[in-house]
């Protein structure tokens, strides 16, 4: 495989290269949905719960710190095969774009849940105190306290964590889920064809560029604490 | 009428048992200013916090108008908070939420109708005198206009009482003046208590009616701010007060002694002027019945408190001998309070 066959764009079959965009596209967006709710649930989770008194929430913590630290230790390679028979009971598949979900989000919804609990402990906790002064309840300190005071720190965390997805997506291309992994692996890299291996490579490359652009506007947006 | 009964408070640390707050008994009369004065550590802020219940009494009880704060369930202890303004030394404002929001937060804790929240909040920014930052965000206001804010949204709910958690302790003097104003604007116009806490003894002169003074979590000196700053009883209150009423204490020493080395046989008396008594004429009066006696002053000044002005006067005099002890026993006479610093015999 020579260099110029990394320049043949006759050989690509673009509505291929689209569909197989388009795939990507909707998994990592999936996972980054999913991801974003669990990893919201674990990260208050682990906040609400980290430092408790009781023996109970205790052993709750543990239990969610473990979940979390197993999960995000497991090469996501390995991952996918553990969770082959999961997968097949929830989707009632082990190929294709959807087999990959579960997968993508129980790796990246732990990573993203520690983020989320970093960025709750980033809140002073004078702001948090001011409100239980005000006679706030616990769940109007979760929704009008630390969601919007640590939302641009979410949403880069989000950020980040889609763009490790992005990358994921792309293995769990090469081993049958389809998008542009699954075509650079195998009508690129099996097939000796260079051209859809670049095309497929910039075509991530691109969309990771969109994502973190997106995230990096959606923070300026939204980020208050700078005048 | 806000009381402490018997109050106490101990932490359970690594390092043993940490009583915070001993034996505390205190009674704050409605629609003053009352404050609590006493170093970091002395437990002021422990305090502070059993009023709104952040902080629980390991005996005794804490009552507002009756009601034994300590004792009440969550959910009613919610409810009374909405009663209870509190304002930080960090102000502690939501920065992803504007001026108007921040004020209009309490208003929806209390579950107030949105048109009702929009309407409080704008009143309150124009007592404040925060009229045309409504939309602005706490990022690009000074430290002074925060303390504004945290003051607008503590009086959202209509409270009857403000506490203050070292309110100015990151300002600057100016603005800590700016906002000790508005503090004593707030109490005149709407008639609630302020409890305050700080380590200046600035503070409790300028706004004050009463003070307490807090040491190793006890109280140990309390009374009208006029009686305690005339009279300090305990050294820790007299150090607080002679900082406040003569912060150029030292430089007046060292004038005092050049000037007992340059007359040895004179004599250095420090006057200490209260309410009326530093709108009269003493000291010419002096003069003039003893006009052998050479006068100088040294050092001198007046403060305003809340109940009447506190002056000191370092004054020199020199001359034959009983026209100079006359001239004290005349001061003293006069019921001014008269310390001979020095004798010069």
């Amino acid at each position: 495989m020579g260099s110029s066959s990394y320049f043949d764009f006759s050989s690509v079959d673009w509505a291929e290269m689209g569909s197989a965009t388009w795939e990507t596209i909707w998994v990592t967006l999936v996972s980054v949905l999913f991801t974003a709710i669990i990893g919201c649930l674990i990260g208050l989770l682990l906040f609400e719960t980290k430092d408790s008194k009781s023996n109970g929430i205790q052993v709750i913590n543990w239990l969610v710190s473990l979940f979390v630290n197993v999960f995000r230790s497991i090469p996501y390679i390995i991952l996918i095969v553990v969770l082959i028979p999961f997968t097949n009971t929830l989707v009632h598949t082990i190929v294709g774009p959807v087999a990959a979900l579960p997968s993508l989000i129980l790796s990246a919804a732990p990573f993203f849940g520690r983020i989320v609990e970093m960025s709750f402990r980033e809140i002073d906790q004078g702001v948090l105190e001011a409100a239980e002064a005000m006679g706030a309840s616990h769940w109007t300190i979760i929704f009008k306290v630390l969601l919007p005071e640590s939302l641009p720190a979410l949403v880069s965390g989000l950020t980040v964590t889609a763009i490790s997805l992005v990358g994921y997506t792309a293995m769990a291309g090469a081993i049958g889920a389809g998008g542009l992994g699954a075509l650079a692996y195998n009508n690129g890299f099996l097939q000796y064809n260079g051209t859809i291996i670049l095309v497929a490579t910039i075509l991530i490359v691109l969309f990771v560029f969109v994502l973190q652009w997106i995230g990096d506007l959606l923070v300026k947006i939204i980020d208050k604490r700078v005048v | 009428m806000i009381e402490f009964k018997d109050v106490s408070k101990t932490f359970e640390t690594k390092e043993g048992t940490v009583h915070a707050i001993k034996d505390v008994n205190l009674k704050i009369d409605s629609g003053k200013i009352y404050g609590i004065i006493g170093y970091s550590g002395a437990g002021k802020t422990t305090l502070i916090r059993m009023l709104n219940g952040l902080e629980k009494p390991t005996t005794g009880s804490v009552n507002i108008n009756g009601v034994a704060i300590n004792q009440l369930s969550a959910k009613d202890l919610r409810v009374q908070r909405h009663k209870i303004g509190m304002i930080f030394q960090h102000f502690n404002l939501l920065w992803s939420r504007t001026v108007k929001e921040n004020v209009m937060f309490p208003l929806e804790i209390a579950g107030v109708a949105k048109a009702e929240r929009e309407k409080k909040a704008l009143e309150l920014i124009d007592l404040v005198g925060l009229e045309g930052k409504e939309d602005m965000y706490p990022a690009s206001l000074s430290g002074g206009q925060k303390q504004r804010v945290g003051v607008a949204r503590a009086l959202a709910n209509d409270p009857e009482i403000l506490l203050s958690d070292e309110a100015t302790s990151a300002l600057d003097p100016e603005t800590t003046d700016e906002v000790l104003d508005l503090l004593l604007d707030i109490k005149k116009r709407l008639n609630i208590t302020i409890v305050l806490i700080t380590h200046e003894m600035h503070v409790i002169r300028k706004i004050c009616d009463n003070v307490a003074v807090l040491d190793g979590g006890k109280i140990i000196e309390e009374g009208e701010v006029l009686n305690v700053f005339k009279n300090p009883q305990q050294p820790l209150t007299q150090r607080f007060v002679s900082a406040e009423s003569d912060p150029s204490h030292q430089e007046t020493e060292i004038v005092l002694d050049e000037l007992l080395n340059k007359y040895p046989n004179s004599r250095i008396v420090r006057l200490t002027f209260h309410g009326d008594q530093a709108k009269l004429p003493i000291v010419s009066e002096m003069v003039h019945e003893f006009p052998k006696v050479d006068l100088n002053i040294v050092a001198g000044n007046i403060k305003q408190t809340q109940e009447g002005s506190i002056g000191t006067l370092y004054l020199q005099l020199t001359g034959p001998e009983p026209q100079v002890a006359g001239s004290v026993n005349f001061l003293k006479k006069l019921r001014v309070e008269t310390e001979v610093i020095a004798d010069g015999k």
